[in-house]
């Protein structure tokens, strides 16, 4: 049973990052064939790595969770657990010491599964609530500080450099937030911190009055950034139903609908629509090689919905037919673009050529802020060939080489497909219907700018 | 009755493509014509009222037949010089035709007869042969009077008394032709009239009979029930078919083999070689256009090989039926690809034009070498024909993508690495049938380095790929390739790419059929291979797909790939657009495909 010569998952055409970011983990119980062959079993690089940090059993969960809403949900509460355990010291800038807390962890996450963009994202969600809460904590506390300076007169001095200052501090991160990175307002971001950090030490210097104040006011940012975390988990578990909400008024009486592959936010748009006694039918393409199509079939069927299962060869004799094609997809990229499931660039390409809208469900932890390049290639992912070949019967294959030993045979496997933005009509969200070129407008009202790049800030 | 004939003008647009072709035929036509055994003058008259159809005349007398070139009856000669007013691209071709320009001497009234049939046979396959005499004879006078006028304009080159001399001539025999050939006709009738009376009228009639007969419809109830009384298979009908698909026969599968095994011995129920053919259809043991075409063939050829005339009948007739069928059991086990469809039709053909005086070994003899040449000039030299052309097309370092596992292609790919062409090979496979792992399997044995993937994976991988390579079922005359389900899906990310899209089709798959999309007409195979996935039990979740009536399963075999995807048709007759379908259809299907 066992194969002399294991098939690498690609030979020189993908960077080296990607043959690394290949997925050890096979999805699936491999067939029995499979049990003890060397293929299945790469030496996994990434759980070796991260026994390092304390998280880096999460990280290798991470590669374990399948699809980005659950790894989404995952990073979520990892990063709630995160705030939880972090002690606030007594730093001066407690906001800026629990967001590099967060962002280290991140950083880990990340590198732990670069294709899953949900992580990135996730990530990126937490800094921007660390900070707008920090913000308002910052706002909440000058109004608390003015009603005391009234009755102190020792803060005099700072009552008139504070409002100023914090104000300064608000305006900024108001511009940032909106504003796309830039070498200026990387420049900017480095006397905002000082500033603030030298107001909390301003006063840390002071009795130990303050001190306490600034402790409750730690403890308060501490609860809010996990209250607020705390509803992040609660969108991203709720997100179907503003989008469910919307296929209403998307699906007419017997519609034709088209989809690929399984996607949950698709079932629950079409569960919803058929709810409301609409009576439509939908066509699945099964979405080889895990044809998860199949589940999707069954699980309409379930609820009655009138179903066909197609090959996904048969996309493009079928879509004439079709009136619409709903996808869920795997991440939104900032220019709209989108990655999915695999097969899907050919879907959306014949849905253009017979005119047929194109609609992308996508709840709001898909928002990716990135722009892609060239993601075909390098935001994916390759799997095991043993998907696509039995290597029991292609054994006799695999000792072929050619002169300088490379191996004859290789087996692509690719794991997703980057639709570009110009092939998708709609991107139904938890806000709603947006099109492509709206998507880094929507995009920028969930992340700050300068969160871009997650990493771990050399400071302190 | 010049009122029912289309207007000078136009009909000469209309005649002007025939008289093209008479140049085809003068250098095609001698071969079958000399082979062609002595008339049937010693036939004894049936005499049955002709109805209508003067189909196939069997070969002229063999003195005319070789008197015929070097000196032209008077019906050629006229045709000359009704074909010299159409314009200068044809004198050569009427001047091949007619050198010698004195008509012959009267002639006695059987060579007369004999003429005018050498006149209706000389271009039976470019002038769809008259099957009306008075039709004919219709039109031989207008032509003369044509002729007349034209050489009455000319003048200068050809003297306007032979002109008349002709066409007196002209007028004056139709009438004895008439005669003589209503004789004839009656003689020849019983065994031509039978299969093809569409294809040999006249042009305008023949262009309305042209049109593809309409296939049977599936969900017209009365037809299917009549087709069920005939059936010999006795296939049963899927459960939970398409709403879609409802016009196209989808049965349960793999049910009725071992039924239809056990009758394998029963006698007189089909040819056993044919019955084999089918059972293999039937198991999807032979797939592949050429591949069903050739053991199609190769059976019908035991079966001719096996044939005895009963008693009272005539071969010709007799035989066409038995051909016929065996088809429709062929078409109960499996659907014929289009490709079948004309190599039956060329079979036919072939014997109803079997000349009568042939002796029963000898029309089976000359049956079965036509098959033989059916296959090797149509598929198996063709093949290697656009394989010489494709191989120009590869050059070193080719990334070459092909879809499925088409036979030219393969045979493309062989020769270009036996040449020491340096390339890699894309196959790109898609489920239910994986075919492409055998050619991925055959390609690596041989040394060719091979990249394999899943057709979801084909936009992934066409960044890499320089050109497509593709097999069609079927090239019809719009343009469009009917191919294997999943082809047009390749073509068109390639499109989307700009990568070239070359589509190797041998021209016997032509067809004259125009299709829109790929739901009008296809195939529907077995809707379990697609709820069975590998992998194991676990992965399976459409195990009982058929209790549920909401879900269907929907496995299409083929699809139409839009003439615009396709950047080039590699054919036997070159590399064409895919615009020059039509053109190759119409004017090389009479002759020449058909030989």
């Amino acid at each position: 049973m066992l194969v002399p010569l294991p098939l690498p998952p690609r030979k020189t055409l993908t960077p080296p990052r990607l043959l690394l970011a290949a997925d050890p983990h096979p999805k699936s119980e491999p067939p029995p064939h499979l049990l003890g062959s060397p293929l299945r079993a790469p030496p996994c690089r990434t759980c070796s790595r991260s026994s390092a940090t304390s998280s880096s059993s999460l990280s290798a969960v991470v590669r374990k969770v399948e699809g980005s809403h659950a790894v989404a949900r995952q990073t979520a509460e990892l990063l709630r657990s995160v705030v939880s355990q972090h002690r606030m010291g007594s730093s001066a800038n407690q906001a800026a010491a629990l967001a590099d807390a967060v962002r280290a962890v991140g950083e880990q996450l990340i590198a732990a599964n670069p294709i899953e963009l949900a992580v990135g994202n996730i990530v990126r969600r937490v800094l921007h609530i660390i900070k707008e809460e920090d913000i308002s904590a910052t706002a909440v506390g000058i109004e608390g500080l003015s009603v005391t300076v009234d009755s102190d007169d020792e803060y005099d001095s700072e009552h008139d450099d504070r409002p100023s200052l914090s104000a300064a501090v608000l305006a900024a991160h108001a511009r940032n937030a909106l504003r796309a990175p830039s070498l200026q307002t990387l420049l900017e971001d480095i006397p905002v911190s000082p500033a603030i950090s030298r107001t909390a030490s301003s006063t840390g210097d002071s009795d130990g009055k303050s001190k306490s104040g600034d402790k409750s006011s730690t403890r308060k940012l501490k609860h809010d950034v996990i209250a607020a975390i705390g509803d992040l988990i609660d969108e991203i578990d709720s997100c179907y139903e503003p989008i469910s909400e919307q296929a209403v008024e998307l699906i007419h009486q017997n519609e034709v609908i088209l989809t690929l592959g399984r996607s949950r936010t698709v079932k629950e748009f079409l569960y919803a629509a058929k709810e409301k006694k609409r009576s439509f039918r939908v066509f699945v393409a099964e979405g080889a090689p895990r044809y998860q199509g199949h589940v999707l079939a069954k699980e309409l069927v379930e609820k009655g919905v009138q179903t066909t299962v197609i090959t996904d060869s048969a996309v493009f004799a079928m879509i004439s037919r079709v009136n619409m094609v709903i996808v869920g997809a795997h991440a939104v990229m900032a220019n709209g673009g989108v990655i999915a499931p695999v097969g899907m660039n050919m879907v959306a390409l014949a849905a253009q050529r017979h005119a047929v809208p194109f609609v992308v469900v996508a709840g709001s932890h898909k928002l990716c802020p990135l722009y892609p390049h060239n993601p075909e290639v390098l935001l994916n992912e390759l799997k095991s060939p043993s998907d696509l070949l039995d290597f029991g019967d292609f054994s006799d294959c695999m000792h072929f080489s050619t002169q300088d030993g490379s191996p004859l045979l290789n087996v692509v496997n690719p794991t997703f497909d980057y639709v570009p933005p110009k092939l998708v009509s709609l991107f139904i969200t938890d806000t709603g219907g947006h099109s492509p070129s709206y998507m880094y407008r929507l995009i920028a009202e969930y992340y700050s700018a300068d969160d871009l790049v997650v990493r771990r800030k050399s400071t302190a | 009755m010049d009122i029912r004939r289309p207007p000078p003008r136009s009909s000469s647009g209309g005649v002007e493509p025939r008289f093209r072709q008479v140049g085809f035929v003068t250098s095609a036509e001698p071969g079958p014509a000399a082979a062609s055994p002595p008339a049937s003058d010693g036939l004894s008259p049936v005499m049955i009222p002709p109805p209508l159809i003067h189909d196939h005349l069997p070969a002229p007398a063999p003195e005319l037949e070789s008197l015929m070139p070097s000196s032209p009856p008077p019906a050629s000669s006229s045709r000359l010089d009704a074909g010299s007013d159409l314009g200068d691209d044809d004198d050569d071709v009427d001047v091949s035709w007619a050198r010698p320009r004195p008509p012959p001497p009267a002639l006695p009234e059987p060579n007369k007869r004999d003429l005018t049939e050498t006149k209706s046979e000389g271009h039976p396959t470019s002038v769809p042969q008259k099957p009306k005499l008075s039709k004919a004879e219709r039109r031989a006078i207008q032509e003369a009077q044509r002729a007349a006028k034209a050489a009455a304009k000319e003048a200068g080159s050809k003297s306007t008394a032979k002109a008349s001399d002709v066409n007196t001539k002209i007028s004056k025999q139709p009438k004895a032709g008439k005669a003589a050939l209503k004789k004839d006709v009656t003689q020849v009738n019983p065994p031509a009239a039978s299969d093809k009376k569409t294809d040999e009228r006249l042009p305008d009639k023949d262009r309305k009979k042209d049109v593809p007969q309409p296939r049977m419809q599936f969900d017209d109830v009365h037809r299917v029930v009549k087709a069920k009384k005939r059936s010999v298979v006795n296939q049963s009908e899927a459960r939970n078919r398409v709403e879609l698909f409802r016009h196209l026969p989808q049965y349960a599968h793999g049910t009725q083999l071992p039924e239809l095994e056990s009758k394998f011995f029963q006698p007189d129920l089909m040819h056993p070689s044919v019955y084999k053919v089918g059972l293999q259809y039937l198991s999807d043991d032979i797939s592949g256009g050429n591949a069903r075409c050739i053991a199609m063939l190769l059976a019908f050829r035991e079966a001719i090989n096996d044939y005895s005339t009963p008693a009272e009948k005539i071969l010709s007739r007799d035989l066409t039926a038995k051909i016929s069928s065996y088809v429709s059991f062929l078409i109960e086990c499996r659907p014929l690809s289009i490709s079948m469809g004309n190599a039956i039709r060329f079979l036919k053909n072939r014997i109803t034009k079997l000349p009568l005086a042939l002796s029963e070994s000898e029309a089976k003899a000359s049956l079965q070498s036509d098959i033989d040449r059916f296959i090797n000039e149509k598929i198996i030299v063709a093949g290697k024909v656009i394989v010489s052309h494709a191989v120009t097309k590869i050059r070193d370092d080719d990334v070459l993508l092909t879809y499925g596992s088409p036979s030219v292609v393969e045979m493309i790919f062989d020769h270009a690495h036996e040449l020491g062409k340096k390339f890699r090979v894309v196959v790109v496979d898609s489920r239910p049938n994986l075919e492409g792992q055998g050619l991925l399997r055959r390609l690596v044995a041989k040394g060719i380095s091979c990249t394999y993937t899943h057709i979801n994976a084909v936009s992934y991988i066409m960044h890499e790929v320089t050109r497509v390579f593709l097999g069609a079922s079927s090239v019809l005359s719009n343009g469009t390739v009917y191919s294997r389900v999943g082809t047009s899906s390749v073509a068109m990310v390639a499109h989307a790419f700009g990568v070239p899209v070359l589509m190797c089709c041998e021209a016997y798959k032509f067809h004259e059929r125009v299709q829109l999309d790929s739901i009008c007409f296809n195939e529907l195979g077995d809707p379990d291979a697609i709820s069975r996935v590998p992998g194991g039990e676990s992965l399976s979740h459409l195990k009982n797909w058929a209790e549920n009536e909401n879900l269907h399963i929907l496995n299409l075999k083929y699809d139409i790939t839009p003439a615009d995807y396709v950047s080039m048709l590699i054919t036997d007759y070159g590399m064409l657009p895919p615009t020059s379908v039509p053109v190759i259809v119409r004017e090389y299907r009479r002759e020449h495909v058909w030989i």
